[in-house]
């Protein structure tokens, strides 16, 4: 469909999250906003085969992860981030308490198998149906769901079951969690 | 809640605690960049492209990218 008045707010309305999933795959902000860019650029090149009606964000997504796995395969030696530069990206640093907490969080994310991680962050964190993460990812729903609980299991075992048999008060999570455990 | 009891972290199935507990993180992560708007630079490249047709330097519609692999 061409490029309505009312079309353009929605693309310009879905730029936050596309922001937010491309730092969630990408770990690094500056790269996560020229994903962005590129995926707004192809998205408005071809918006004639954006069909009315449908789902918008969820096409911007499929755009935009797309060429982050195209982007990957190139790139594969410099995606990590181990240093936490993510955090960099915010405009409102978290709290010193939560800081610790959010480093080792997102340093747990990026251990996960590219698959799951998108995954999860499509169903758990962009709000989309088991149903459309599969459409953005190109796959079945029952693998989607598969790969969400394997990611969940992983964090999981990184971030809370490690060292620990058993969950006591929240502050004995938190040593553990901010590595004091 | 400061009781919590774990299943012994039973494989394949996590405490609703735990579940809990990573989706309020992820969603924490990806809200904080959420709550962050729309930086100019993109409303302005909307804005500009708002006028002219697709530019032939962009993507084309024979291109992969544009929706399934």
């Amino acid at each position: 469909m061409p490029l309505t008045d009312s079309l353009r707010d929605d693309i310009l309305a879905s730029v936050p999250s596309l922001r937010a999933f491309a730092i969630s795959l990408s770990g690094n902000g500056d790269r996560a906003d020229d994903l962005v860019q590129e995926t707004l650029l192809r998205a408005l090149a071809n918006i004639d085969s954006f069909q009315p009606g449908s789902n918008l964000p969820a096409w911007l997504f499929t755009i935009l992860r797309n060429l982050f796995r195209s982007d990957y395969r190139k790139r594969r030696r410099e995606v990590e981030d181990a240093d936490g530069s993510y955090a960099k990206t915010l405009k409102t640093q978290p709290a010193q308490s939560a800081h610790l907490e959010f480093e080792e969080f997102r340093a747990a994310l990026d251990k996960l198998p590219q698959d799951q991680r998108e995954a999860l962050i499509l169903v758990g964190a962009s709000g989309f149906s088991y149903e459309d993460a599969a459409a953005i990812c190109g796959c079945a729903v029952g693998t989607i769901k598969s790969r969400v609980n394997r990611a969940r299991s992983k964090l999981s075992a990184l971030l809370y079951v490690d060292g620990t048999e058993d969950f006591g008060p929240d502050e004995t999570v938190r040593a553990v969690i901010s590595g004091n455990g | 809640m400061k009781d919590v009891k774990s299943k012994n972290a039973t494989p394949g199935r996590l405490s609703a605690e735990i579940q809990s507990r990573i989706g309020h993180q992820l969603r924490a992560m990806y809200d904080d960049v959420v709550r962050q708007g729309v930086p100019d630079r993109f409303a302005e490249l909307i804005r500009k492209l708002d006028a002219s047709e697709p530019n032939p330097q962009l993507g084309t519609a024979g291109d992969k990218n544009d929706g399934r692999e």
